[in-house]
């Protein structure tokens, strides 16, 4: 649920390798990692920005940078998405490989996950093949304490030949000390020589007899050793960046490639085929890290994690993994409608003293009627309209859900849905860009990056819209409380808007699942691919960095671009309503023209109007209704929800209007930023188009088909 | 003897990889984790409905599909 500026589009695929440094002293520093070690939470706290953070592998998706200052000179902090290996196999490795590789960062800090250290060590190792100036932060040492692991960094930093910190990366001071090891590392002679992995000697050999040449072609431009074994393994996602660095395609170059062949040959004869050179390259890489953690890391408790396990246990058992997830999912949805209900109403009460006091100054001032209604009666009162409305459930849901997913509870949900992503011939990963989605399906648009394969990419994003985004939840909320339970309060009715609620979002997920399938049957034919899905340790979220990470980078920012949106949409309503033509308003004729249609969908033209100019936000589309129907009747004061029933009512609607409003909120074209992510992501107008299209004509079908049978039995 | 497959561990049982059947992205990916011959994996849980399955290995919990896990041999 990333959820910032960054990953809504302004700053989102950046994958350009170009760090443009303000002053010549700056120095770039790439930081890298596993997945899911803190490496975003180890930038925010340098670099003080705000990149997202979450307890789940695959946040980071695109590179982002921020600068420190460290002793009077500036650190460039490039933080790119988690990989576990140098040898990438999608599309966000290579993005980390070859920043590492071709990024020329002066220097890379490698975060470890000091629960799980011999496994990161791998990248460690990979990273210290490429460039020497690399230090070791290994994180998360409060949880190794926690777990009863014990590391030994003195010996760890020895017979790595680098420089290892532990750190913490919620806690400032540690981080001095991992700045202060940047800084030595570009001090010569800092006394250390790397280790240097050694693959045996046919493959020793093969490589000492290319490193000659290639330091003769393109001298320090680029690690001869490291660039000869990939070589040898005919790294094929190498070649164009490769190309590009080095300014020359080197496959084209006879001395190079006469040289290769004859060494493969050579070690083709000594019984090392081109697959079987890749398998011992990793083979030797692990059992180097294996033998380098003998004796750093101890465990006190040899069942360190048993607690997980117990967790696990139940929260993904056969029988209850499902059934509580769809619990937890009530639970924060009655939270959310309880919560809200009461500072809904304050809210509205306030912001409509506020009107009523600013009509009182356009009085005394004397200003004209059309000054007053334009601004006052449009844009204040939508802007009043899309806060009261908003504001409360958005700000006690994302605080609930980041705190899931900072425990760590996303990928147990992709791994209780995975074996129906199976039968749909998709990925279990789009679970977690479905979770995005729930904030903002642009942000879970650009989260599909996580998922390897291009087709099941395809379709996670072409299905991501059938998961209502904070945009629509509040109007789904509302409708719900004012037709479905009553707005009276009381225990009974919360809970059972909550189901309701719950049952909703079940659709969209049962629909995310047909539209899937039918996609992998007709269009995107293909097969379900292989995908590793790690289940993180759980983490203690921090409670008050959950909230105010919530509510000021999620909660604040949705409630300006909808206030953003919601405006000038207001302004137009107000014009459209006032301006006549032929002795009708704009809004009658245009609400006149859709109506037919909405009435065949269950609704009317004016809530169709809306969700037209609802296009550039959902926010806007229940203020929009409001304001439409405030405009043809008399009706000027509203003060709480059941007021606003009263008018919906007096403008025809029933239970039928209400479901059908809501099925086609959670089932209509992509918000304008989603479709413009798409087309980004996809690179694609025909995609787009059809993302545009695919849940437009699933929600017609859907409204059409619930609306004319429910009048069967009225 | 028949060969038997990660996939057939049950739950709690651990096992020593033999060998990789998988071939190309797969069986990089099971490398890159730390999947490779002689590396020791335990068989933590079932999802629900019996797939995937979560492992340990090398210390961190993995979840693999059957069809994955049925390509590693295991002694």
């Amino acid at each position: 649920m990333g959820l910032t500026k960054n990953s809504t589009g302004f700053k989102a695929a950046n994958t350009d390798l170009i760090v443009k440094k303000t002053a010549l002293e700056d120095r770039i520093i790439a930081l890298a990692g596993n997945p899911n070690v803190g490496k975003s939470t180890v930038f925010n706290s340098l670099t003080g920005l705000n990149q997202h953070t979450g307890n789940w592998p695959g946040k980071t998706v695109a590179s982002a940078r921020g600068v420190c200052r460290y002793n009077g000179r500036n650190y460039v902090l490039v933080d790119i998405p988690g990989t576990y290996s140098l040898m990438p196999h999608s599309a966000e490795e290579e993005v980390a490989r070859d920043f590492i590789c071709f990024g020329r960062p002066d220097a890379v800090i490698v975060v470890c996950d000091a629960t799980c250290l011999e496994r990161n060590l791998n990248l460690v190792l990979q990273t210290i093949e490429i460039t020497p100036n690399v230090v070791v932060c290994v994180n998360l040492m409060d949880e190794a304490k926690r777990k009863k692991i014990h590391i030994d960094l003195d010996t760890l930093s020895k017979r790595l030949g680098v420089p290892v910190i532990g750190t913490v990366a919620r806690k400032k001071r540690s981080l001095d000390r991992l700045l202060h090891a940047v800084e030595t590392v570009f001090e010569k002679n800092a006394g250390c020589q790397p280790v240097r992995v050694d693959y045996g000697s046919q493959i020793e050999q093969a490589v000492e007899e290319l490193t000659p040449l290639l330091i003769h072609k393109f001298g320090s431009t680029i690690n001869p050793r490291w660039l000869a074994l990939r070589l040898l393994d005919e790294d094929k996602t190498l070649a164009a960046p490769l190309k590009d660095f080095l300014k020359t395609d080197i496959y084209c170059d006879k001395l190079i490639t006469e040289k290769l062949n004859s060494v493969r040959l050579k070690l083709e004869q000594d019984g090392i085929s081109r697959e079987s050179l890749r398998d011992r390259i990793v083979k030797v890489l692990i059992l180097t890290a294996e033998e380098i953690c003998r004796g750093v890391v101890s465990y006190d408790k040899k069942t360190y994690n048993s607690g997980d396990r117990r967790i696990d246990r139940l929260l993904t058992s056969r029988r209850a993994g499902i059934p509580i997830m769809v619990l937890m999912l009530l639970v924060v949805f009655w939270i959310t409608i309880t919560g809200a209900n009461y500072p809904s109403g304050v809210l509205a009460g306030i912001l409509f003293w506020v009107q009523d006091r600013l009509s009182d100054v356009f009085m005394l001032f004397n200003l004209p009627d059309w000054l007053h209604g334009a601004l006052v009666l449009g844009v204040y009162r939508v802007l009043a309209w899309v806060v009261s409305v908003m504001l409360p459930p958005m700000a006690i849901f994302f605080p609930l859900f980041t705190l899931l997913e900072d425990l760590g509870y996303l990928p147990r949900v992709a791994f209780n849905l995975d074996k129906y992503f199976k039968k749909c011939c998709a990925c279990g990963k789009q679970a977690l860009t479905m979770c995005m989605g729930f904030g903002c399906n642009a942000a879970g648009i650009i989260g599909c990056r996580i998922i390897d394969s291009p087709r099941e990419r395809l379709i996670a994003v072409l299905t991501n819209s059938f998961v209502p985004c904070n945009g629509r939840f509040p109007t789904l909320i509302a409708i719900l409380a004012m037709f479905f339970v009553g707005t009276s309060g009381g225990l009974f009715n919360s809970v059972l808007s909550a189901a309701l609620l719950t049952l909703l979002i079940l659709l969209g997920v049962g629909m995310t699942f047909a539209v899937s399938l039918l996609l992998s049957k007709t269009v995107l034919k293909g097969v379900p691919s292989s995908f590793t899905l790690e289940l993180p340790p759980y983490r203690r979220p921090q409670i008050g960095r959950v909230i105010v990470r919530s509510v000021f980078d999620r909660t604040l920012f949705v409630l300006c671009r909808a206030a953003a949106v919601a405006a000038p949409a207001g302004l137009i309503i107000w014009i459209m309503a006032n301006v006549t033509v032929g002795g009708n308003t704009l809004l009658a004729h245009c609400s006149g023209f859709l109506d037919p249609f909405g009435r065949l969908l269950g609704m009317d033209g004016v809530i169709l109007l809306a969700f037209i100019l609802g296009f550039p936000a959902n926010e806007i589309v229940i203020p929009i209704i409001i304001m439409s129907y405030m405009s043809i009747g008399t009706i000027a004061e509203f003060e709480d929800l059941l007021s606003l029933k009263q008018l919906l009512i007096e403008n025809g609607w029933t239970w039928i209007t209400a479901v059908s409003t809501m099925l086609f909120s959670l089932f209509h074209w992509p918000c304008s930023t989603t479709c413009l992510t798409i087309g980004k992501e996809t690179g694609s107008l025909k995609w787009t188009a059809v993302s545009f299209a695919l849940p437009t004509v699933v929600g017609m079908a859907v409204c059409f088909l619930f609306a004319n049978t429910a009048k069967l039995f009225v | 003897m028949n060969k038997k497959h990660l996939s057939d561990l049950k739950d709690g049982q651990t096992a020593m990889v033999k060998k990789l059947l998988s071939t190309g992205r797969m069986r990089r990916r099971l490398q890159d984790i730390g999947l490779i011959e002689g590396t020791e994996v335990e068989c933590l849980q079932k999802g629900p409905g019996g797939d995937p399955v979560a492992y340990l290995i090398r210390g961190a919990v993995i979840a693999l599909r059957s069809e994955d896990s049925s390509k590693v041999l295991v002694f």
